[in-house]
C-alpha cells in the first residue's frame, strides 16, 4: 500500500502559534492567559475532482489529530492533562470541497486529540471554510471537559500567508491552559464541572 | 524613563518541508516573536523620545531569547534575522524607529558576533495589520539564498495607543533556493556585507 492509500498526510509545512496575554484594559492577567495553535499545510488528494469515498482524508485527520495536538501542547510547555480548552478548524483551497474539511475534522481526528490531552469529554468545537492563500481561520474554543464552561468560550484567529494553495488544506488545532483574560460574564465555572456528560 | 507595558506576546514558528520541490534534509524553520506594548507617546507630539530605546532593551533581549528557544534552544542554528514594528493609529512612524536599536541589540546579544545589519521595516496600522518582516543573513547581507521575509500580524493589535514589535529569525536559506548570487559558504565575513 502506498503512503497515500494508507492516508499518510503529505505535509508541506507546519506552523505553530503561541499567544500569551499579560494585560487587558490595563489590568494584569494573572497568570497570563496562554493559548497555542498548530497548523499543517497538506496536499488535498482529491483536489479538482469529485471523489465519493473520503476515507483517505479521514485517516489523514486521525494522523494530524495526534501530531498537531502534541505540537500545540509542546508549544505551551505544559502536560496534555493540564490543557483546559480546545478547538479545531480547516480551510480548503479553491480546488477542494468543504466536505474534504469535514472528512478530516469529524470522523477520526478527535480520538488522538483526547489521547494527547489525557481526556476531553466535551465536543471539540470546530469551524471550516474554503478560501485562498492567507485566509484567516477563527478556531472556536471550548472547555475540554464541559462544553458549557462560559469562561472558556473563545476563539483564536490564525492565518498562514502562503496557504492554502488551490490543491492544499490547512488543518489547525488550538489548545489553551486558561480561559478568556479577565472572564467575568458568569455561567458555569471550571470548578463547578461535574464531568459526567461533557456538557456541565 | 517609561515603563514598558506588555499586553501580549505571540510566538510563531514555521517549519517548512518543501514548496513543491524535493524535500530538504533539514526543514527550514522561521520564527517570530511579537510583543504588543503600550505606546507612551500616543496621542500627541513628543520631541524627545530617544530614552525609550533604552527602556526597550530588556524586552528586546527577552524576545530574542524566546526566539532562540522557539527554534530549539541553540543559537548556532540561526542564519537569518529581521525586525519590524507596527505603530497603532494614535502614534507616528517615528515611534516605530525606536525599535531599531533595542531589537537589534537583543538579537546580537543572544547570537554573538552577528555582523550584518538587521533588515527591518515598519508602518502605522490598525488591529490585524500585516507586516512582511524582511530577513537576511546574519553575517553577510548579500547572501542571496537567505533573502526572505515572514508575514506576521495579530488580529487584535496594535490598538490605537499600542505598538507591535517584531523580531524574526530563520535557520537557513529559502527552501528551494537556486537563484544564484553570493553563497553562505563564500562569506568573507569582514564587513557584514559579503
Amino acid at each position: 500500500m502506498t503512503d497515500e492509500a494508507a492516508g499518510k498526510a503529505k505535509i508541506r509545512k507546519i506552523v505553530t502559534f503561541v499567544e500569551e496575554t499579560r494585560t487587558e484594559m490595563g489590568r494584569e492577567v494573572k497568570p497570563p492567559a496562554r493559548r497555542a495553535a498548530a497548523a499543517a499545510v497538506i496536499e488535498n488528494p482529491f483536489a479538482g475532482k469529485f471523489v465519493e469515498d473520503l476515507t483517505e482524508l479521514m485517516n489523514i485527520g486521525e494522523e494530524l489529530g495526534g501530531l498537531l495536538t502534541e505540537r500545540a501542547v509542546a508549544a505551551l510547555g505544559i502536560s496534555g492533562a493540564s490543557a483546559e480548552s480546545y478547538g479545531k478548524a480547516a480551510a480548503v483551497g479553491e480546488n477542494g470541497e468543504i466536505e474534504h474539511a469535514a472528512a478530516i475534522l469529524h470522523p477520526k481526528l478527535g480520538a488522538p486529540v483526547r489521547k494527547a490531552l489525557g481526556e476531553g469529554a466535551a465536543l471539540i468545537p470546530s469551524s471550516k471554510k474554503r478560501g485562498g492563500l492567507g485566509v484567516p481561520l477563527d478556531i472556536p474554543l471550548g472547555h475540554k471537559d464541559a462544553a458549557f464552561v462560559r469562561s472558556h468560550f473563545d476563539g483564536m484567529e490564525i492565518r498562514i500567508a502562503d496557504a492554502p494553495r488551490a490543491n492544499e488544506i490547512v488543518v489547525a488545532i488550538a489548545v489553551t491552559d486558561s480561559g478568556r483574560p479577565l472572564a467575568r460574564v458568569g455561567g458555569l465555572t471550571k470548578d463547578q464541572i461535574k464531568g459526567e456528560d461533557g456538557l456541565r | 524613563m517609561h515603563e514598558v507595558r506588555v499586553r501580549k506576546i505571540e510566538t510563531i514558528v514555521e517549519e517548512i518541508f518543501h514548496e513543491g520541490g524535493p524535500a530538504a534534509t533539514a526543514p527550514l524553520r522561521r520564527a517570530a516573536v511579537l510583543a504588543v506594548i503600550h505606546n507612551p507617546f500616543a496621542g500627541g507630539y513628543v520631541e524627545n523620545i530617544q530614552p525609550f530605546m533604552d527602556d526597550l532593551r530588556p524586552l528586546g533581549l527577552e524576545m530574542s531569547k524566546r526566539l532562540v528557544a522557539a527554534l530549539g534552544g541553540d543559537a548556532k542554528i540561526v542564519e537569518g534575522y529581521g525586525k519590524g514594528a507596527i505603530v497603532g493609529s494614535a502614534g507616528e512612524l517615528e515611534h516605530g524607529a525606536l525599535w531599531h536599536a533595542p531589537g537589534g541589540y537583543g538579537m546580537r546579544e543572544v547570537l554573538g558576533g552577528a555582523k550584518a545589519i538587521v533588515a527591518s521595516t515598519k508602518k502605522v496600522g490598525g488591529p490585524g495589520a500585516r507586516l512582511d518582516v524582511p530577513v537576511t543573513h546574519i553575517h553577510a547581507s548579500y547572501v542571496r539564498s537567505h533573502f526572505d521575509a515572514m508575514e506576521i500580524g495579530i488580529a487584535d493589535a496594535p490598538r490605537a495607543d499600542e505598538m507591535l514589535l517584531a523580531l524574526v529569525m530563520s535557520t537557513g536559506p529559502r527552501i528551494h533556493a537556486r537563484s544564484g548570487g553570493l553563497k553562505a559558504s563564500d562569506i568573507k565575513g569582514e564587513d557584514g556585507l559579503r
